[in-house]
């Protein structure tokens, strides 16, 4: 009995020396750390409930999902090695590496998948972001409580190494909604044991390139390389502290006194003192989204096309990005951003027009639509309370004047301002939108009678093209599909483009790895620390 | 005195009630809810998180249900943290704002009094216009720009101390949040304490004193202080409960994990159980400093008896 504590005392201060020794091997071999900004505080680290980019930022690094990103965005093999899809394109089968493991040791099974793909279409999970798995079969029926078995779910496990997912008609972005963190795994063993508290610091286990190892609210996340990831060789930093750092000006501060050596956005407002000073480290690219403003289609003022064509004849787009934000945007004449595959944008017919000639023409629409100088078209423009939404509120006001138009300007908190559009209570109002995915559907499905179709544009020409699209199992004809549906919204002037927006990241000079892409995702695993 | 501050404990009870009441309906008459952001839900999402929060059942029950969970001590989950309840945010942030406060706080008074005190006994000298001129600006200039040029000057161009960050509360860390918060305090308590002490110097009693041929150091520190002191320990109650529930401006520039930033951020994201949990906890705190600082007056003024 004693000689055996003193064997264990013995191993023990064997234990200590080694692991001093290591400690000092790594600083000798340079463990690398990356200090990441991401811009704001998670709200939770469950990839079933994540609802923001800033939380991506970390559970993209915690979880790998069947498919992941890759450093320059495109869509590659994840936690399965090779799938194949049916004919008619409604089931997939994919096959899991063999080598895929929890943090904690244990294996990434099937079964794995479809406990967590159950649970996010659970609605006591309230998952904000499970419509997006819609097309998987039965999962909104799921969602929504008209099924309430959950094994109904179009997901099954064939074997521990094998997951089918059936969807309800053929999806062609399908592969690209995977990337997305609703579709994550998460570790079955440890929710069954923990519930609700299985995401908390010393339960979460993860099953992507790091582990989370401590989360202080509102101070950092630290998260540690998971050795049991299958790729951990090819993983060069060891330790992430993500920053919430809600306030872009002190982080700035923090980036130049080198205690951050990433951060998501900058304080525009610099952009000027940052383009002179470090325009190295400034980095603005383009990104997948549209900033654009809905016209209500259901007021009668907006009845009229000519009145439609007219304001967005009238909106100076140059002027917008290169005068007033300064950032890089780009001035946008289509609904959808360019950069998606082969997809070709369609852009309003008016674009090549020089803009006096616009305004001109603009005017005369508004003539003969019935408003003069003296009767002017009165309309309420809507943005949220920030500055930049209000610089183009006002640019967009004094643009409109030109053409008889009374611009009256309201600001209200975000909450309310989109509580507001839901409720379809304004006449022209501020929206943007950001790509989950690299699909054009995601973008168009905004005017088909979706949620998110603020200003209610039905066309049924182009609902249509749209359902014909969602049936075509050819990638190319569906592009060409949804091409003839943009073409169609953009001559019916059904709302109105103003840019295309940029991400906007500071970049140390020397981590390396960092890859500008549209979807402005950035895996730690690519990156490395150069001294 | 114990019975009085037990009595005044027990009137607290109706105070706070009455708090929770009003801000839970104001809160809720707010319009947007907690899970409107840039994206609109589908109906049928949104009917699920509703219910998740029990925000589908009708206000008075939900009323009902919050005051029943306080009285267990239970502010319930976030909204906006799902990870976390708000008694959870509230004790982890609660002590790093504590202690900031507590240094601003003693650096406020100990250098605000000292050179309140010098400026009112040199009343009308260079000194005293040279002191108050520093007192005015340092009231003038909020701390939104003082802070962030505290941090251009220490932290990016000497790289003295840290821009930012808590660092598990290195010493360091605390400088410049610390200097940031007690700047306006010391400005102020100067400010008032020169007013009371000029006051108090012309009155009968310090004649008296004089008159007994006291030393002016032994009139000042017996008699006048203690008199002059009386307006700033009732600014000290409220000030203080104000400076250690955190400040939102120090803590976003200094990103600090204190709870200052919860009362707007909670607010914008109609975050209503870490609202209310963060207004009761200010409330109660409130309620005792004022307490506490009648106690101190009890203390300081011979005219103040708790006894009956």
């Amino acid at each position: 009995m004693k000689k055996k504590h003193r064997r264990n005392t013995l191993k023990n201060m064997l234990l200590t020396v080694l692991s001093v020794l290591s400690l000092g091997l790594a600083s000798i071999t340079g463990a690398q750390t990356l200090h990441r900004g991401i811009g704001g505080e998670p709200g939770t680290l469950d990839p079933n409930l994540v609802s923001g980019n800033w939380e991506d930022m970390v559970v993209g690094d915690l979880f790998l999902g069947l498919v992941t990103d890759a450093a320059d965005g495109r869509v590659i093999p994840g936690a399965a090695t090779d799938w194949t899809v049916s004919d008619d394109g409604t089931v997939y089968t994919f096959h899991l590496r063999k080598d895929g493991k929890w943090s904690d040791g244990q294996p990434v099974t099937a079964h794995d998948f479809v406990f967590s793909l159950r649970r996010v279409m659970d609605p006591q999970t309230a998952s904000t972001y499970a419509y997006i798995l819609y097309p998987i079969k039965n999962a909104e029926a799921i969602n929504t409580g008209m099924i309430r078995d959950l094994s109904q779910l179009g997901v099954r496990a064939i074997d521990d190494y094998t997951l089918e997912i059936t969807l309800e008609s053929s999806t062609p972005y399908f592969l690209e909604l995977l990337t997305h963190y609703t579709a994550f795994p998460i570790p079955k063993h440890v929710v069954e044991r923990y519930g609700k508290d299985w995401v908390k610091p010393g339960h979460l286990v993860s099953n992507g390139a790091y582990k989370l190892v401590e989360w202080l609210p509102q101070t950092h996340i630290k998260a540690v390389k998971n050795e049991w990831f299958y790729d951990a060789d090819h993983v060069a930093i060891d330790t992430v502290f993500y920053y919430p750092t809600e306030d872009r000006s002190a982080a700035l501060k923090r980036f130049r006194a080198g205690e951050l050596d990433l951060n998501y956005e900058f304080p525009i407002d610099q952009y000027d003192w940052l383009r002179e000073n470090m325009p190295e480290e400034t980095v603005v690219s383009p990104q997948l989204g549209v900033y654009y403003y809905p016209l209500n289609l259901r007021n009668p003022k907006f009845q009229d096309v000519r009145v439609r064509k007219a304001l967005s004849m009238a909106i100076n787009r140059e002027v917008i990005t290169d005068k007033i934000l300064k950032t890089g945007e780009v001035p946008a004449y289509s609904f959808v951003p360019p950069g998606i595959g082969d997809y070709r944008i369609q852009e309003l017919d008016f674009k090549g027009m020089p803009y006096n000639k616009r305004l001109e023409e603009a005017r005369k629409l508004m003539e003969a639509a019935g408003y003069s100088e003296d009767r002017p078209l009165e309309l309420v423009l809507r943005y949220n309370t920030h500055d930049a939404h209000k610089k183009v509120a006002v640019a967009v006001a004094a643009m409109w004047k030109a053409i008889h138009v009374k611009t009256q300007l309201l600001n209200s908190e975000v909450a309310v301002h989109y509580a507001e559009l839901k409720e379809a209570n304004f006449e022209v109002a501020r929206a943007g939108w950001v790509g989950d995915y690299a699909d054009p559907q995601n973008f168009l499905s905004l005017l088909e009678p979706t949620p998110n179709n603020y200003g209610g544009y039905n066309n049924a020409q182009f609902n249509a093209l749209m359902k014909q699209a969602a049936e075509t199992q050819d990638s190319t004809q569906r592009t060409r599909l949804m091409e003839q549906a943009e073409r169609i919204a953009m001559d019916d002037y059904a709302t109105i483009p103003i840019y295309y927006y940029v991400a906007t990241n500071l970049v140390s000079q020397k981590v390396k790895g960092w890859v500008p892409n549209v979807l402005d995702k950035h895996r730690t695993r690519w990156m490395s620390i150069e001294r | 005195m114990l019975s009085y501050a037990f009595k005044r404990l027990a009137q607290s009870i109706p105070t706070l009630f009455i708090v929770i009441t009003i801000s839970f309906f104001l809160m809720r008459l707010a319009p947007g809810g907690p899970f409107d952001g840039e994206r609109k839900l589908p109906p049928e999402i949104e009917a699920n998180i509703l219910a998740a929060y029990n925000l589908d059942k009708p206000l008075y029950w939900q009323f009902f249900d919050y005051l029943g969970g306080i009285l267990q001590g239970d502010f319930g989950p976030s909204f906006k943290y799902k990870d976390f309840t708000v008694s959870d945010l509230i004790w982890a942030g609660f002590p790093v704002s504590l202690e900031l406060g507590m240094w601003a706080m003693l650096l406020g008074v100990v250098f605000g009094v000292s050179i309140g005190c010098y400026a009112a006994l040199k009343q009308n000298t260079r000194l005293d216009y040279l002191m108050m001129g520093g007192a005015m600006a340092g009231i003038a200039i909020p701390n939104f720009v003082m802070a962030p040029i505290l941090t251009l000057v220490f932290g990016v161009y000497l790289s003295w101390l840290p821009v930012g960050g808590w660092d598990s509360g290195a010493v360091a860390n605390k400088v410049l949040p610390v200097i940031a918060l007690a700047l306006p305090q010391i400005a102020y308590i100067a400010r008032m304490t020169r007013g009371s002490m000029i006051e108090v110097m012309g009155s009968h009693f310090i004649r008296t004193a004089r008159a007994k041929g006291l030393s002016e150091r032994k009139v000042v520190r017996r008699h006048a202080l203690k008199s002059a002191l009386l307006p700033v320990v009732s600014y000290l109650g409220p000030a203080t409960a104000g400076i250690i529930t955190g400040s939102v401006v120090i803590e976003q520039i200094f990103g600090i994990p204190g709870i200052g930033r919860y009362f707007v951020q909670a607010a914008l994201n109609r975050d209503y159980t870490l609202v209310m949990g963060t207004v009761v906890f200010y409330g109660a705190l409130i309620i005792l400093f004022n307490l506490v600082v009648d106690l101190i007056y009890g203390l300081l003024d011979p005219q103040i008896r708790y006894d009956d």
